[in-house]
C-alpha cells in the first residue's frame, strides 16, 4: 500500500478547479451509509468489538480492485496533523478524525474514494468527483458499495432500506454535495433568497468553514435531508436541477457586477490581491476571503493569466495542518499565519494583478 | 440573516415539513451542532425530540432490544440507534418519525444484491447471526455474541471537553470548536433532571 507522504504530495484531479461549471461549482461528493448485521453501530459498541470489526472488514476494502495500491490507515497509527490533513481534503470526517482505536480509513491511489470504517456508521463510503458532476461521484461509490456487498452481511431491512445508525439516514443512506463558490450573489446581496429557495425544496444548505460568520470564502454546500423513499438517481437528479439553477443565479449576479458595479468589483479584487501578494502576516479568515475574491477575479477575467487551479489547491494548502506538514512540525497560531502569507506570496508571484493586460502592456504594470 | 435560537449570524439553514407544516429554521454553526445538525443529518430527529413533533415516539421508555440491550429511553436521549436490529424493537413508533424526516417511510432504491436474489426479502429477526446468510460473504458471520446488556460509553467529561475546545480555538479548527462546543452546553444543560 502507499505512503501518507506518497498520497498527499500530488492533488488529486478534483482539486485542480476542473469540471463541469467549475467557476461556480467546486467539488460534488456522494457519501453511503453502510452497516453490518450483528454488530452494534460505531457510537454504542465496545472496544473488542469494533476492533474485531476493523479487523475482518479492513482486508475486504483494501482489496478492492479501485482501492490496491492505494492508502490504508489504522488510526491509532495516524498524527493527529496527518489526521487533520485528511480532514482538510475532505478524505475523512472531522467526526471520525476524532477516533482513535478501531477505526481507519482506506483511499484509493487518486484521493476520488475513501472508505471510513466505524464511522457513525460502521462503513462510510465516499467519492468525490470536481465540478457539478454528482453522478460521477455516485458512480465511484456505488461500484465500491456493490463490490463490499458482495463480501460483507450489509444490514438491510426491506421497508427501511440501509440500516443507519441515525434514522435520518435510513433508505438509501445517501448523502449528495456539492460545494459552491457564490460571490456575485453575496456581493449583491442576493444570497439569502437563494438560500431560502434552495431550503423550499427540502435540501440543507450550509456555510463553509465558518463559526457564527458569514460564509467564509462565500463558500456553500447544498445537500439532500431525505434519504428514504426516493431513489439515487432521482435524488441526485433533484439536486442538479436545484445546483444549476443556483449557478443561473450566480452568472447573472456576476453580470450584473461586472456591467453596473465594475469599479466596486475591480477595486475588490485588486485589494484582494495586493494584501494576499504582499501580506507576511495572514489569518485563515482574511486568506479565504481574500482568496474567494481573487477566483472571482479570475474567473470575470479582471486577472488574466491565473490559473483557477493555482487558487483552489493554495486554498487547501493554507490550511492550518497542511501548514504544520509542510513545516513539519506543529506552528503555533500566530507561526501559521506568517507561513500562510508566506505561502500565498510565493505562489502569488506568477500572477500579475489586475489591470495588466494580457499581452502585458507596459503601462499597466505601472498602475500596480 | 441571524440564527434561530442566538443572536449570531446564520450559516445553516434548514426546511422541513413538520406535521405538514413547513418549517424554516436558520442556525449559527454553534446552535446547528447543538441541535444535532452535523453533516445535515439528525436534524428531524433532534427536532421531534426537542419537541417540535409531538407524539414522535410512544414507545415504552424501559423497551429494550434483545439484540444489543438498548433502550427506548437512551434511544430518545441521544436519536440514534444501538444496533441494526434496535429498528425491530422500536418499528412500531418509528413510523410518525419518519414521515416527518423523509420523502416517504418505504425504501426505494438500491437493495443488496442477497435481498434481489432472495424473492420474499427475508426477515432474519432477533437473530444475532443470521442463519440465512446470504451466499460467500468473505468476512465470516460475526464471530462475537453480543452481550445482552452493553453499557454505553460514559460522556467524555467537561474539563476534558473544556480543554479540547481550547485547543481547537487555538488551531484554528473552528469547526470542532463548535462541535466541542455544542457537546458542552448539551451535557450542562442535559444534567439538571427536569
Ligand atoms: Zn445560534
Ligand atoms: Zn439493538
Amino acid at each position: 500500500m502507499m505512503r501518507f507522504s506518497t498520497l498527499i504530495k500530488n492533488p488529486a484531479d478534483w482539486m485542480k478547479g476542473s469540471g463541469p461549471h467549475s467557476e461556480i461549482v467546486m467539488t460534488s461528493r456522494v457519501r453511503l451509509a453502510r452497516n453490518l448485521r450483528g454488530f452494534p453501530f460505531p457510537g454504542f459498541s465496545q472496544e473488542h468489538q469494533r476492533v474485531e470489526l476493523l479487523r475482518a472488514a479492513r482486508p475486504v476494502v483494501e482489496e478492492l480492485p479501485e482501492m490496491r495500491d492505494g492508502y490504508s490507515v489504522d488510526y491509532t497509527e495516524l498524527s493527529k496533523i496527518r489526521k487533520q490533513v485528511l480532514v482538510e481534503r475532505h478524505l475523512v470526517s472531522r467526526e471520525h478524525a476524532a477516533r482513535t482505536t478501531g477505526c481507519a480509513v482506506v483511499i484509493d491511489r487518486k484521493q476520488s474514494i475513501s472508505v471510513m470504517i466505524n464511522e457513525e456508521d460502521h462503513f462510510r463510503l465516499q467519492g468525490i468527483r470536481p465540478g457539478l458532476n454528482l453522478r460521477g461521484a455516485y458512480e465511484l461509490v456505488d461500484r465500491i458499495d456493490t463490490e463490499m456487498d458482495a463480501a460483507l452481511p450489509y444490514a438491510f431491512d426491506g421497508k427501511l432500506g440501509y440500516l443507519t445508525a441515525c434514522p435520518t439516514n435510513l433508505g438509501t443512506g445517501m448523502r449528495a454535495s456539492v460545494m459552491l463558490h457564490l460571490p456575485g450573489l453575496v456581493l449583491l446581496d442576493q444570497i439569502n433568497p437563494v438560500i431560502k429557495a434552495v431550503g423550499k425544496i427540502g435540501l440543507a444548505v450550509r456555510g463553509l468553514y465558518g463559526e457564527g460568520t458569514e460564509a467564509l470564502g462565500n463558500l456553500f454546500q447544498i445537500s439532500n435531508q431525505h434519504t428514504l423513499g426516493e431513489a439515487e438517481p432521482e435524488i441526485i437528479t433533484q439536486i442538479e436541477k436545484v445546483i444549476e439553477g443556483v449557478i443561473r443565479s450566480e452568472q447573472t449576479a456576476r453580470a450584473k457586477l461586472l456591467e453596473d458595479h465594475a469599479t466596486m468589483l475591480s477595486d475588490q479584487v485588486g485589494r484582494a490581491y495586493a494584501i494576499l501578494r504582499y501580506a507576511h502576516v495572514l489569518t485563515s479568515k482574511e486568506a479565504l476571503n481574500l482568496l474567494s475574491m481573487l477566483r472571482l477575479g479570475a474567473d470575470l477575467d479582471i486577472i488574466t493569466n491565473c490559473d483557477r487551479s493555482l487558487l483552489d489547491l493554495l486554498l487547501l494548502e493554507i490550511q492550518p495542518a497542511h501548514l504544520q506538514l509542510g513545516a513539519e512540525r506543529e506552528l503555533s497560531p500566530e507561526e501559521r499565519d506568517v507561513a500562510r502569507a508566506e505561502i500565498t506570496r510565493a505562489r502569488l508571484q506568477a500572477i500579475h494583478g489586475p489591470g495588466h493586460s494580457a499581452k502585458g502592456g507596459p503601462d499597466s504594470a505601472a498602475d500596480i | 440573516m441571524k440564527c434561530d435560537v442566538c443572536e449570531a449570524e446564520a450559516t445553516v439553514f434548514l426546511t422541513q415539513i413538520i406535521n405538514g407544516q413547513m418549517t424554516t429554521v436558520n442556525l449559527c454553526e454553534a446552535c446547528s451542532k447543538a441541535k444535532g445538525v452535523t453533516e445535515v443529518t439528525g436534524f428531524g430527529l433532534a427536532e421531534a425530540f426537542v419537541g417540535a413533533a409531538p407524539r414522535a415516539m410512544e414507545t415504552a421508555p424501559d423497551l429494550a432490544c434483545p439484540s444489543c440491550g438498548f433502550t427506548a429511553a437512551q434511544l430518545k436521549k441521544i436519536g440514534r440507534m444501538g444496533c441494526p436490529e434496535c429498528y425491530d424493537t422500536f418499528r412500531e413508533g418509528l413510523e410518525g418519525l419518519l414521515r416527518g424526516m423523509h420523502k416517504g417511510t418505504r425504501h426505494v432504491g438500491k437493495r443488496p444484491s442477497a435481498i434481489i436474489a432472495a424473492a420474499p426479502p427475508p426477515r432474519p429477526r432477533r437473530s444475532t447471526v443470521p442463519a440465512s446468510t446470504p451466499p460467500a460473504p468473505a468476512i465470516q458471520t460475526p464471530s462475537i455474541t453480543l452481550k445482552e446488556d452493553t453499557p454505553a460509553p460514559p460522556p467524555p467529561d467537561l474539563n476534558k471537553l473544556r480543554a479540547e475546545l481550547d485547543l481547537a480555538v487555538k488551531e484554528e479548527r473552528y469547526e470542532d470548536a463548535a462541535t466541542i462546543k455544542a457537546e458542552i452546553d448539551r451535557q450542562t444543560q442535559s444534567s439538571p433532571p427536569k
